[in-house]
């Protein structure tokens, strides 16, 4: 029997999912043929959703994009009922051919093995595709300390941004003797433009819990949490399912799989705060305080969760350890380069032609990752640069994009592997801009503890306000370079000390940007507001009075078939009559 | 407070349902906010000064973990929240002119509240649906790749359809 299976992480729900699985299944239903309709995790493919997948008999499998309730009528009718693949709809098959091959057939499925093929809320799909087979093999054919060997040999790196080794991690909380050991689960995933830990928390929570409980039997721990942003209502309700479907399969609680190994799972929402990323206020927050974080040392795999040793590692990192643990620490070194190993999955986005979630062997160059896989740039414009690692990142420019991404590789440039958000950027956008916006975030985010973050970046923040502008001065980027310099030596914890990084290598690769705006008071991409204005090009307006009548503060004057013209006073630059001139009449100096 | 008895009673029952989970276990603090922001929509001030006594936390203490996560409002919401994402993928594809279009669009501030109670505008860090950028959720609704000429649409839209609903 065919089978029909929707899309429905967040992205393909926010972009109508539920509405082409609702017609599909009132299809279905009213076939009365006993077709099944299912749904899966994040597919990869974000900026094709809502996606349809239709399984044959024989196993073969074609994928649908952008399926509205119209498509989704005409693939039933001609694939599901006929039999024939709705040709110009398909973008990809089993063959991996389709009008998207290109996105998926550099990509090496490690983290995302499972994320759109299981239904996440079913475990048999999950076991189905072997996962919990890492445990079972942990538990019944090693000791501990062959765990964190194998762990430490995969040379796997922490995936959540500082690249730690997990193994070294691993061996010292398991070092440290106590009645009571915790190991975290850190998805808190805050970076604005990152949704990779989401992703696979609600396309394959089972890869999350197994590498849990894989940790907390090498390292002695009887008790996990996972801290969990609230804002995932999805992802918690599906490791809320998923955590109860392991408890009654025995592969948490007391006694698991008849190992005598305990191990049990909370899971702790969080409440909106980006420092509780950071592990020691991930603590704090979880014991019920203001997440701020604590001074190191003690590190927490000597005193961590209510001062019992604790490890703490990120939604990325342990959806690799079923797998590494299954295949052996060979075959996941045999992904990446000398010093970093495996594959890492990215959100990418921005102005890219094909958004979506990627995993890929590392190695790769951030260039193949753009074009080849992301398509190139939304507007077919040449990329002008690449942010990777979110507010504690930095900006590669083109002509660095055929930077090798590695942890040091990168390190290189400025910029960091970070926790997997690459957003691309065109020559339309103001890296000046894109600082200040970097630096408001982690400014508003400052938990507020240490003096360099919570006044070092308001001051940065101000300078880089008062230069976007039109207000800058000269000795204005000395002042903002010294100031990050000592920001980065002397915060206390990791949001502080990388905080300046986008504001250093938006200076480092784009000083003549900051130089137009202080020297010049010129914007050269057009966007920072105070510096542009909207004007009407007279010998391209016909009057058709559109703009006027969109114009939401009444700034455009003009009659029906004349020219009109813009009252600067009046405009707030929104940038709405551009949007709806037909005739590029509306241009910005 | 009013002195309706029913009311009354009504508005400290929620109070009870939430608390009848805490073990006297202060690590429970911020669950226990959630569950009574959720009840109440907010944290009243007369709620926070009870949870107080019955636990034992200062009150100071519970308003440092208040006003320190982004989650809690300590003032009441309008019937329908506007989420207007600011991530990276949408501030590089304009969310900015899509805030200042919707709040012109109700006269309201960013965070404020719309006279009518209908609607309470805020931004978000990253609703993480980047490849619909730039985005806004009305409610669970989610609306992508805007222009600021459609997100007021949006917004138009929404109203239009509430008024037919009353």
């Amino acid at each position: 029997m065919r089978q029909i299976i929707i899309g429905l992480g967040s992205c393909g729900i926010a972009a109508g999912g539920l509405k082409a699985k609702e017609t599909l299944q009132t299809l279905a239903d009213g076939a009365n043929l006993g077709l099944t309709v299912g749904e899966t995790g994040c597919m990869g493919m974000c900026y094709a959703e809502p996606m349809v997948e239709v399984r044959d008999e024989d196993g073969q499998r074609t994928i649908y994009g952008g399926v509205d309730e119209t498509k989704a009528r005409a693939i039933f009718e001609s694939h599901v009922m006929g039999g024939t693949p709705l040709a110009d709809a398909v973008i990809l098959d089993s063959a991996g051919t389709g009008s998207e091959e290109n996105f998926l057939d550099r990509q090496v499925r490690i983290v995302l093995e499972r994320c759109g093929e299981i239904n996440p809320e079913s475990i048999d799909d999950a076991i189905g595709m072997d996962a919990y087979r890492g445990l079972e093999k942990a538990l019944k054919e090693m000791t501990p300390q062959a765990v964190i060997d194998e762990v430490t040999a995969s040379g796997i790196k922490g995936r959540g941004g500082a690249g730690f080794p997990t193994g070294l991690k691993w061996k010292f909380a398991a070092g440290n003797d106590a009645d009571q050991k915790y190991i975290i689960c850190n998805a808190d995933e805050g970076d604005p433009g990152a949704f990779m830990d989401r992703s696979i928390l609600e396309g394959d929570p089972h890869s999350v819990i197994e590498g849990l409980a894989i940790g907390g039997y090498a390292m002695g721990a009887t008790k996990g949490y996972i801290y969990v942003r609230a804002e995932y209502p999805i992802a918690i309700r599906r490791l809320k399912i998923a955590i109860q479907q392991a408890e009654e399969r025995g592969f948490l609680g007391e006694n698991i799989l008849g190992s005598g190994v305990e191990f049990r799972l909370i899971i702790k929402e969080g409440a909106g705060a980006f420092v509780c990323g950071e592990e020691t206020a991930l603590i704090e927050s979880i014991q019920g305080n203001r997440g701020m974080p604590r001074i190191r040392p003690p590190f927490p795999a000597e005193r961590g969760l209510f001062d019992k040793p604790s490890n703490i590692n990120n939604v990325e990192t342990l959806a690799n350890i079923g797998w590494i643990i299954r295949k052996g620490a060979a075959a996941f070194a045999a992904y990446g380069t000398e010093t970093s190993n495996g594959t890492k999955v990215f959100a990418l986005a921005g102005k890219v032609k094909r958004g979506g979630l990627v995993e890929i062997p590392i190695g790769m160059t951030v260039n193949q990752v753009v074009d080849h896989i992301g398509g190139g740039t939304l507007s077919g414009k040449p990329a002008k640069a690449v942010q990777m690692g979110g507010p504690s990142g930095g900006c590669i420019p083109a002509d660095k994009m055929d930077t090798v991404i590695d942890y040091a590789e990168l390190a290189a440039t400025g910029a960091i592997m970070g926790s997997g958000g690459m957003i691309v950027m065109d020559e339309d956008n103001c890296m000046v801009d894109i600082a200040r916006y970097f630096l408001q975030f982690t400014q508003s985010e400052s938990c507020g503890k240490c003096t360099f973050c919570k006044i070092g970046t308001k001051r940065m923040l101000e300078i880089l306000e008062r230069i976007t502008r039109g207000e800058g001065v000269e000795g204005d980027v000395e002042k903002l370079t010294s100031l990050s310099h000592q920001i980065k030596k002397n915060a206390l914890c990791g949001l502080g000390q990388t905080a300046p990084n986008p504001v250093l290598t938006t200076i480092q690769y784009f000083g003549d940007e900051y130089t137009a705006h202080i020297r010049d008071k010129k914007c050269p991409t057009c966007q920072c507001k105070a510096l542009i204005q909207f004007v009407i090009v007279p010998d391209k307006c016909i009057g058709c009075t559109i703009c006027a009548k969109k114009c939401p503060v009444d700034a455009i004057r003009g009659k029906v078939k004349e020219r009109h013209v813009i009252e600067q006073d009046k405009c707030t630059k929104c940038g709405i009559c551009k949007a709806v001139c037909k005739f590029d009449a509306v241009v910005v100096e | 407070m009013c002195n309706n008895c029913a009311e009354h009673s009504k508005y400290w029952n929620a109070f009870e349902d939430v608390m009848g989970d805490y073990t006297g276990d202060s690590s429970q603090l911020i669950p226990i906010l959630q569950k009574l922001q959720e009840a109440y929509g907010y944290l009243p001030q007369d709620v926070i000064a009870r949870l107080s006594q019955r636990t034992g936390i200062f009150v100071s203490q519970i308003m440092g973990v208040v006003t320190f996560y982004s989650q809690f409002r300590l003032e009441p919401i309008g019937k329908h929240i506007v989420k207007i994402c600011f991530g990276t993928a949408c501030h590089v594809i304009g969310a900015e002119n899509i805030a200042d279009a919707i709040c012109r669009e109700l006269g309201i501030e960013l965070g404020g509240t719309t006279e009518d109670n209908l609607f309470t505008v805020e931004s978000v860090a990253c609703i993480g649906c980047c490849s619909l950028a730039p985005v806004i959720m009305i409610d669970e609704e989610t609306h992508g790749r805007l222009t600021p000429d459609t997100a007021r649409g949006a917004i138009r839209d929404f109203r239009a359809r509430e008024g037919a609903a009353v």
